[in-house]
């Protein structure tokens, strides 16, 4: 197995991924280091899958830069990785006069941050466009360009993007320690010793751990929880738009947002945790997200739900991105990326390559792009089910031939979260009633060799 | 357009036994069966205690399953066809070739039941492997031949959870308790005498299930029990019954006849298979 490369980045998550990707198609020799199973353990497991225009974040931020430039390369390369967009627009909504007070200031930022079309909603217009949405309403922002996305499928596209154009990927590979001698970074970890000119360290809740290997880290992380509820398909035919809330001090609030895949869910809670990496759910809580989305939508009454989780976002102590490179020392820093690093995931890896070339060296000409579409998952796009096969997972109509692709190839889901996350399989309203076990032996066979 | 009298949707026992009903009164009619083989969820139900309505006989679901299958043969059973929606008398039908439609003079739901799994019964926690409804256990053990824990707990107390600690031995897995709720079991006593004493199994009642703890696979169980929190090792848990119809294809509200455990009160394979052929004899009288 190769051992040495121009660049190694740690953590496979959208943003690790994003990066390797871009490297791998400057021409680079990258390596990508992920402790898991599986690519996407981490914090990019369990977000709320929104492409966002950057409308609220903080003017003149590094976090709005890559937003509208990781934006920007979704809406252009989407297509040629077959990536869905479902054009829903978001609409902050007033629940009280204070809080209508306030829009006034969303849309003046909004224009700011150079998002144009954002405009005030009168609350006769915002119940025309929802006309499930709770009386209490009073007044929105509506923000055309706010969209859904699919948070698996896109990081797996820009992943199978990056082994095509020369890229290694290594799961079960945890970093622990590291050298820098003579220029050349020595990684040591489970999957024993990588050598690298540059590291890149994107290593979501472990970002702070990781950074220690090469200074003290500027900054701490204290994984913040975001619990989500998931109703039936025939939820998302009550909602068209992402509801949002007008956002309180520190996080975005709480959302109703349909999902790629034909759902309607509300989350994410934010609350602060010790534990880096099991997100774990609590009851609570849960009830307190069904009632919040049965007030917004009170049509949900008796739409049964499909599904829970909670993911952590790897918050830190600052309010933007920390993302700079350590010249003389062979380090890029990218740390602290939230809730928006779906989104921004592209245009970071733009910025990181920036940083490459102020500091370490030129980019050799970058090679034709080879374009590696994944698997739709989406109604928006033509599902395999539609050509024929034989359905497996019949809540989500997933098919045997889908399950077996997604343990082939270059990447194969290296656990069943991933097989989940390739595919769908046992993420329908019935939980793997009907189908886990098919499944989980399809898996066994195909993974293990095991009948 | 393919057009038939009759299309049933879902080859159970309710489904197979109007199939053959509507065969004996002349009708044309279609089993459309989703899975690749008809039977419905006796497939995987391993224990003895079939047959005895229809057939007069007491046999393992799978030799259940295999009975109506025979008894079918002569019929329009097509299985891995999946409805996708229907509109009107038009189906929407998935199948190894793609997608076509066909016209029904009269529908017949009969697609059963599921349990309510872990995501709605808001059990909190983490998600580690080894959750799952007993039709996944049984499904495990007896079609994949599969122990997926070793020392589970079960929640619920209705006569499905006693299926699955039969289910459990059948790999000599050996249930740590089963907890229920309510002041006492769902389940006709002495249902958890027989648990406790005959197979091992403790009922616990006044016990509700707070949350699951482990990260790849279960490792322990928090309960409240008569208001003291406890945690209980364990591998693995076992959500059993809170029945829940398999009404998907109701969503848009077609004009549909229901038959077996898509609707009413949980009834046993014998209770749907008479179900069945006596609403296709009353369909019969319609279509005539």
């Amino acid at each position: 197995m190769q051992r040495s490369f121009d660049i190694a980045v740690i953590g496979g998550g959208v943003v690790g991924l994003a990066i390797l990707r871009r490297f791998a198609m400057a021409g680079l020799s990258a390596v990508l280091l992920e402790r898991g199973a599986d690519i996407l353990s981490g914090a990019s497991k369990g977000n709320s899958a929104l492409l966002h225009t950057g409308f609220d974040a903080p003017a003149g931020s590094l976090e709005l830069a890559c937003m509208q430039a990781g934006y920007a390369e979704y809406i252009a390369i989407r297509d040629r990785l077959n990536l869905p967009l479902v054009k829903s627009s978001a609409l902050v909504v007033a629940w009280s006069e204070e809080e209508g007070s306030k829009l006034g200031g969303i849309v003046a930022k909004a224009h700011a941050n150079g998002v144009a079309d954002v405009r005030h909603v009168a609350r006769e217009e915002l119940l025309r466009i929802e006309p499930q949405l709770s009386p209490a309403a009073k007044a929105a922002v509506l923000v055309p360009g706010e969209h859904i996305i699919d948070a698996w499928s896109a990081p797996l596209a820009y992943a199978h993007q990056a082994l095509a154009h020369g890229a290694v990927i290594l799961r079960h590979a945890e970093v622990t320690g590291g050298e820098f001698v003579n220029g050349v970074w020595t990684l040591a970890g489970k999957a024993g010793p990588v050598t690298a000119r540059v590291v890149i360290n994107a290593a979501g809740n472990f970002g702070d751990l990781v950074e220690a290997i090469a200074r003290p880290s500027p900054f701490t992380i204290t994984p913040r929880r975001g619990q989500f509820v998931v109703f039936d398909k025939p939820a998302s035919q009550l909602v068209h738009t992402i509801i949002l809330p007008v956002p309180a001090e520190r996080t975005k609030g709480v959302v109703l947002f349909r999902t790629a895949f034909g759902n309607l869910a509300i989350g994410p809670t934010a609350e602060d945790v010790t534990e880096r990496e099991v997100a774990a759910t609590d009851t609570a809580t849960l009830e307190k997200l069904k009632s919040r989305a049965l007030e917004m939508v009170p049509a949900l009454q008796g739409i049964g739900v499909n599904a829970i989780y909670a993911g952590l976002r790897p918050a830190t102590e600052h309010k933007d991105y920390v993302i700079e490179a350590l010249p003389g020392r062979g380090w890029i820093t990218v740390g602290g990326i939230r809730s928006t690093g779906l989104t921004a995931s592209l245009g970071i890896a733009q910025h990181a390559a920036g940083l490459y070339v102020t500091h370490f060296g030129a980019l050799p000409n970058p090679v034709e792009p080879i374009w590696t579409p994944v698997p739709n998952l989406t109604e928006v796009r033509p599902r395999p089910y539609m050509q024929g096969g034989e359905i497996v997972c019949h809540c989500e109509w997933v098919t045997r031939g889908e399950i077996e692709r997604a343990l082939e190839g270059p990447l194969p889901a290296g656990d069943l979260g991933g097989l989940k996350r390739r595919t769908r399989a046992m993420m329908g309203r019935c939980q793997g009633f009907n189908c886990s076990a098919h499944v989980e032996a399809i898996f066994r066979e195909k993974i293990h060799g095991a009948a | 357009m393919e057009r038939r009298d009759a299309i049933i949707i879902g080859g159970g026992p309710a489904g197979l036994s109007a199939a053959r009903r509507f065969s004996e009164l002349g009708i044309a009619a279609t089993v459309l069966e989703r899975e690749q083989q008809a039977g419905g969820v006796p497939r995987h139900c391993g224990h003895l205690g079939f047959g005895w309505q229809s057939h007069r006989r007491i046999w393992t679901g799978p030799r259940f399953a295999a009975q109506l299958r025979a008894d079918s043969a002569a019929l329009d059973v097509r299985a891995g066809h999946t409805v996708l929606g229907i509109d009107g008398d038009i189906l929407r039908v998935q199948n190894a070739r793609g997608i076509h439609e066909m016209a029904a003079g009269k529908i017949l739901l009969a697609t059963g039941t599921r349990e309510t799994p872990r995501a709605p019964r808001f059990v909190g926690g983490s998600r580690p492997r080894g959750v799952m409804t007993t039709g996944a256990l049984q499904a495990n053990i007896y079609l994949q031949n599969f122990a997926p824990f070793a020392r589970p707990v079960i929640i619920g107390t209705e006569l499905v959870s006693f299926s699955a600690i039969l289910t459990c031995r059948h790999l000599c897995i050996r249930p740590v308790a089963m907890i229920e709720a309510k002041d006492r079991i769902s389940a006709p006593r002495p249902g958890d005498l027989v648990a406790q004493f005959v197979y091992g199994v403790p009922v616990w009642t006044r016990t509700k299930l707070i949350a699951i703890e482990g990260r790849s696979q279960v490792e322990a169980v928090e309960i409240e029990r008569e208001g003291s929190h406890e945690r209980v090792a364990c591998d693995g848990v076992i959500f059993t019954g809170e029945w829940v119809p398999e009404a998907s294809l109701l969503v848009n509200r077609p004009k549909v006849t229901l038959a077996g455990n898509v609707h009413g009160a949980l009834k046993t394979s014998g209770a749907c298979w008479r179900e069945g052929r006596a609403i296709a004899e009353k369909m019969a009288g319609e279509l005539a």
